[in-house]
């Protein structure tokens, strides 16, 4: 019972996607299609009811101030925390049957950088999956990394260990090992975190030959003032989906007040007030 | 049961150490560096066997200056090693108290012959031998192991009361206390020297494993029932006393109810500790399992009570004779109804609301009393603020308001509940355009 | 005598010497392997706890074997008991970081100073029983080799070999996962159930150690091994390697140090000689070794030094404001806040590599190929300056201290980068973004 309080739907506003009696259900054609997607963590709400449909060949930015549950959405999308309900789709099939056109680039701090392996040995895991249970890492396996380092500016470094690299050289290993996974759809958590200037470029390069790939990109991004300039779909998040849409359209500063001004701040009591109470 | 002197001795070597070790443990827990007491009482190992070795006796001042240096020794290393390997402290420590135990183990196995000092006695100590050690104090005959202890427990807690202030900061907020000039690692290797000292003083009634039993359990079993520092440190000793008491009770009465002889002492106290843990861990007052759970019934059933209500006040709103009756089936049947499919939580519901007198049955339908009544319209009120307040600041679609308002009115507390009235002050509906009743 | 018998037991003359030490390397071998991971999980003091909680499972195995009239010192039948309450003890610490708000550290302390303290009681019940063989109990806490049968040995060896099997096969995926368990998952691994697995095999190996090393320290024979090889490589595979002869090292050599010396505790002996390695391998070791460490420090602080002093004596060049040795000292203390102390050793250090001569009136002047090497250093340092100006909103106070930082410790590489990025100024040594005044401080 509790989780229909969870299910609060977004007063339609402006431009609502009028949906024609035969066009095809958006969950069969969208990229990413989340409905009703709630996640709690310890019974207090991070993320209430998102509603999505990202179409493809974008790269969307997820933006919203910190506390927003811009990870946590990510993070659920890919089923690494539990969702209390809701359902996620990729081009129109649940996530589970659908990992394999899935690329994912965690937040650099999720690591332990002093691990003893190299950049080339990091790029490398993201073929573990075409390689498959119990065979090791072959030859041809290792240029195809190689290949995606070179990607990144990284080839000389290859064989550094991961944390005599910078930051902005670590984000970069992280990039080319999400590359080589092959995805349609790749997930980024912050991968602009404390990088140099020319990795930021690099990055963005990268971004924009994807999606002329037709590859959909999903960027969890701080910075407001290149949203316009790296993103052509943005997300606006503040524990519940303020606008979603082309940046020109939702990239308002009517949105953005939404977004990072007023919470709803009675809510948050009432929110603390069922965290509180036990499970 | 046969009482005898050494069994008296023996509980007051066991409730000094207990007492003793739980005072120290307790700041190990508040730190969350509880293996740090692990490790330390390994490693305190090799500057006994020195302090055996080099002065040939028993010398209470030698060991514990050993006991002292490799506590800080261990210490230091843990760091260093942490430092420089950047492996995880648990690794660290894992490197430092194995091989200082070792190298302990070694030199007592080498000089056995030549100090009176079993390893056996190093694992699990030997409080049955306490009171056989006896020395004058004051034309007393004390046990040495009992003096011992007496003067450690004295170092500690003068350490703790001169130093309770700083303790407190530096437990609680290392960061802070560093700010405000509490050099919170001189208080980190000030614990670690208290540490060693204890863990010294109780060696011999409880051995090196069990000391860690005294030193986190009791802190542990009082994280469970208290955040204030001084209860925390009250009811971490009581708990270590009542568990060295009803220790050496179970280790003499226990085993010959099934025919065996008695058994250890000390391990019996270390498993009395953790059955005491256990009992707190299920029925600790707020966090225990047992607690929480009975919470959520509660929660449950208020919300019940209240959903009941609701509806009934929602019932009354409407014209006709039979406003404000709905039968049972009415309630499981109702739009929206939470009780759809809960025929048997809903009957539980319905029989705690007549007991407290809020509703009454009359011709197979319920009706609210007088007091029933007055609580179904603050609930109506509730419920209907925060449809308000969704609708108003929240942006959110009409046909959700209900649902949403109907989980939140649950929980809003009297504050909020004026907070939402306030916010709405001189609002007389509700979205749909339902009135909103007055708070008195 | 004594080396007579070392002799014997280290080229394995004898047949017990033999099944003891195959036993105790096969066993080094695979806690080296295992605990590299145990390591890289972070979870090291964990199987310190389950080996603690196995003491309960020892006693009530052999109670219950004597009960049922078998023969109580049946090495499979204890180890058993073992693996069932070391497996509950880490199940108990597993459920008290989930059911209470005790952090982690304190739930291992509980599980294993209470499960060994029960232990203890049994163990009391037992030694005070009439005819039960209890001396063998107590080989489990301080571990005893001698004891060690063939057939020991080959449950160890067999136990060892499926173990190192599994982590080959496993190899990359325990990598994966180990490394990062959010990728691992999102790629669709069964993060949980490797982790179970791997968790299994700790187990596996602190319970078949029990017997050779004991209670207290088999935590040892998985954590030193891997903290060791840490210290001579930076790479996962070579690191499972060198841990797993390491451990096979020390399992021999302390095995024989205890099998040739009276009173002389088997676990005990292998741990010291693991820690003996450890100890070397943190002095010396190749990477991060205290040596290394320092020895690179002390570089970089002479070179820093150096390159100073080269470009102070080219900035007094420039300003051509020494005119005589009293002065030239003056303004180089000046320049960078030396101590003459500091200054003389940079002195020292440029005259050794004969950068810098004395003239016969006391001054300090550039040899030819000082004169080149400053004109570098300083034309680094400058080029720095502009990039962070331009490039980086620096604000022009802070260029000199910044520059004065990166330039010591970037390659050529970097500087070709640098002049690519700065095309301006060619090859000619840049003019001070700063005024130099005439104590050649930058203004």
């Amino acid at each position: 019972m509790k989780n229909s309080i969870l299910s609060l739907q977004k007063k339609t506003r402006g431009a609502a996607p009028v949906q024609e009696p035969f066009a095809p259900d958006p969950a069969d054609t969208s990229a990413l299609h989340v409905r009703d997607l709630t996640v709690a963590y310890y019974r207090k709400p991070v993320l209430w009811d998102v509603d999505l449909d990202v179409p493809h060949a974008v790269v969307a930015g997820i933006v919203g101030p910190n506390g927003a549950g811009k990870s946590t959405l990510i993070k659920a999308i890919l089923d690494l925390v539990p969702h209390t309900s809701g359902t996620v789709k990729i081009f129109g099939q649940p996530y589970r049957r659908q990992r394999r056109r899935v690329g994912y680039v965690p937040q650099r701090e999720s690591v332990d950088w002093e691990y003893p392996i190299t950049a080339l040995e990091l790029v490398a895991m993201g073929l573990y999956r075409k390689i498959g249970w119990f065979r090791p890492v072959g030859q041809a396996y290792r240029k195809q990394a190689l290949e995606a380092l070179a990607d990144v500016g990284m080839a000389d470094l290859a064989h550094r260990q991961i944390s005599r690299l910078s930051g902005g050289q670590q984000q970069r290993i992280f990039l080319a090992r999400a590359l080589v996974q092959d995805a349609e759809v790749y997930f980024m958590d912050e991968p602009f975190a404390g990088v140099d200037a020319s990795t930021e470029k690099a990055i963005i390069e990268i971004l924009q030959r994807l999606r002329a790939d037709g590859k959909t990109v999903f960027v969890v991004h701080h910075d407001l003032e290149t949203v316009r300039q790296y993103f052509d779909y943005l997300i606006m998040l503040n524990m519940r989906i303020v606008a979603a849409g082309p940046v020109s359209d939702v990239f308002t500063s009517e949105n953005l007040r939404r977004t990072y001004g007023g919470r709803l701040t009675l809510l948050d009591r009432a929110v603390d007030a069922i965290g509180r109470t036990p499970e | 049961m046969i009482w005898t002197m050494l069994d008296t001795w023996i509980v007051v070597a066991a409730v000094l150490a207990g007492a003793t070790c739980a005072l120290v443990g307790s700041f190990l827990v508040l730190k969350k560096v509880s293996m740090m007491g692990d490790a330390i009482s390994h490693s305190v190992l090799p500057g006994i066997a020195v302090a055996f070795i080099v002065t040939g006796t028993r010398s209470g001042t030698a060991m514990f200056v050993g006991a002292a240096v490799v506590g800080v020794l261990t210490a230091v290393l843990v760091h260093a090693i942490n430092y420089y390997s950047r492996l995880e402290e648990g690794a660290s420590m894992g490197v430092v108290f194995t091989v200082l135990f070792a190298i302990g183990l070694i030199l007592i196995e080498q000089a056995a012959r030549h100090v009176d000092i079993h390893p056996e006695h190093v694992l699990f100590g030997a409080v049955e031998l306490v009171p056989l050690h006896l020395v004058q104090v004051f034309g007393f005959a004390v046990p040495r192991g009992v003096l011992m202890l007496l003067v450690v427990f004295a170092i500690d807690l003068s350490v703790i009361a001169l130093f309770f202030k700083e303790l407190r900061l530096a437990t609680f907020d290392p960061e802070l206390a560093t700010t405000l000039g509490i050099h919170a690692t001189y208080i980190h290797y000030m614990l670690m020297v208290l540490v060693a000292l204890t863990t010294v003083a109780a060696f011999e009634v409880v051995g090196s494993i069990l000391v860690i039993a005294m030193l986190i359990v009791p802190g542990a079993t009082a994280w469970l029932l208290t955040r204030r520092l001084l209860p925390f440190l009250v009811v971490s000793v009581g708990v270590a006393v009542a568990a060295a008491v009803l220790g050496h009770i179970a280790a003499i009465t226990v085993p010959p109810l099934f025919g065996y002889v008695d058994t250890s002492t000390a391990g019996s106290m270390a498993t009395v500790l953790g059955c005491i843990f256990f009992v707190a861990m299920f029925c600790a007052p707020e966090q225990g399992i047992i607690a929480r759970g009975f919470d959520v019934v509660r929660l449950r059933l208020s919300i019940g009570t209240q959903d009941v209500l609701g509806l009934l006040a929602r019932a009354a709103e409407r014209p006709g004779t039979d406003a404000g009756r709905l039968s049972a089936s009415d309630l499981r049947t109702l739009r929206r109804s939470p009780f759809a499919a809960r025929r048997v939580k809903l009957a539980a519901i319905l029989g705690l609301l007549r007991m407290k007198g809020l509703i009454a049955l009359r011709n197979g339908s319920y009706e609210m009393t007088v007091r029933g009544k007055e609580q179904g319209r603050q609930i109506l009120r509730s419920h209907r603020l925060w449809e308000r307040y969704f609708y108003d600041d929240g942006n959110v679609d009409m046909s959700e308001l209900h649902p949403a308002a109907d989980v939140l009115e649950h929980y809003t507390s009297a504050r909020l509940g004026d907070d939402l009235s306030e916010r709405f002050a001189g609002e007389y509906s509700d979205p749909q355009g339902r009135p909103i009743p007055d708070k008195e | 005598m004594m080396v007579d018998r070392l002799l014997r037991v280290l080229t394995l003359a004898d047949y017990n010497t033999r099944v003891v030490m195959f036993g105790t390397v096969m066993l080094g071998v695979t806690g080296g392997v295992v605990g590299v991971f145990l390591l890289l999980r972070r979870r090291a003091l964990l199987a310190d706890a389950v080996s603690h909680a196995a003491l309960p499972g020892v006693a009530t195995a052999f109670m219950l074997v004597m009960a049922f009239g078998g023969d109580p010192r049946s090495l499979p039948l204890l180890l058993l008991g073992a693996l069932v309450s070391g497996l509950l003890g880490m199940v108990c610490v597993l459920m008290i970081s989930r059911y209470t708000r005790l952090s982690q550290d304190a739930a291992l302390g509980i599980v294993l100073s209470v499960f060994f303290g029960f232990g203890i009681v049994l163990l009391g019940i037992i030694q005070r029983m009439r005819g039960a063989p209890a001396a063998g109990l107590n080989h489990f806490i301080y571990g005893r080799t001698a004891s060690m049968i063939r057939s020991d040995a080959l449950l160890i060896g067999v136990a060892a070999i499926v173990v190192l099997v599994i982590t080959v096969l496993l190899f990359k995926e325990f990598r994966l996962f180990t490394f990062d368990p959010g990728f691992a998952s999102g790629d669709g691994w069964p993060v949980h159930r490797l982790d179970a697995l791997l968790m299994t095999l700790v187990v596996s190996v602190t319970v078949i150690g029990l017997q050779a090393v004991g209670i207290i320290l088999v935590i040892a024979i998985l954590v030193l091994p891997p903290a060791t090889a840490r210290f001579w490589t930076d790479r996962l595979a070579p690191m499972v390697v060198l841990s797993g002869v390491l451990g096979a090292i020390g399992a021999y050599a302390g095995t024989a140090l205890s099998a040739s010396m009276p009173r002389m505790p088997a676990g005990a002996a292998i741990v010291v000689s693991h820690g003996s390695l450890f100890v070397l391998s943190m002095l010396f070791g190749r990477v991060r070794g205290v040596l290394h460490e320092l020895s690179a420090q002390r570089r970089l602080s002479r070179r820093t030094l150096k390159q100073n002093l080269l470009r102070a004596l080219y900035e007094c060049e420039e300003t051509g404001d020494i005119a005589t040795p009293e002065t030239q000292t003056l303004h180089l203390l000046r320049a960078r806040g030396w101590s003459p102390r500091e200054l003389r050793m940079a002195i020292r250090l440029l005259r050794r590599e004969k950068s810098i001569y004395q003239s016969t009136d006391g001054r300090w002047l550039f040899s030819e190929a000082g004169r080149v090497r400053a004109a570098r250093v300083t034309r680094n340092h400058r080029l720095w300056e502009v990039y962070l100006l331009e490039h980086a909103d620096t604000a022009p106070a802070h260029v000199d201290q910044g520059a004065d930082y990166i330039e010591h410790v970037l390659g050529d590489e970097l500087i070709s980068e640098l002049e690519r990025a700065i095309p301006r100024f060619g090859k000619v040594v840049p003019a001070s973004v700063h005024v130099i005044d005439s104590a050649g401080r930058p203004t």
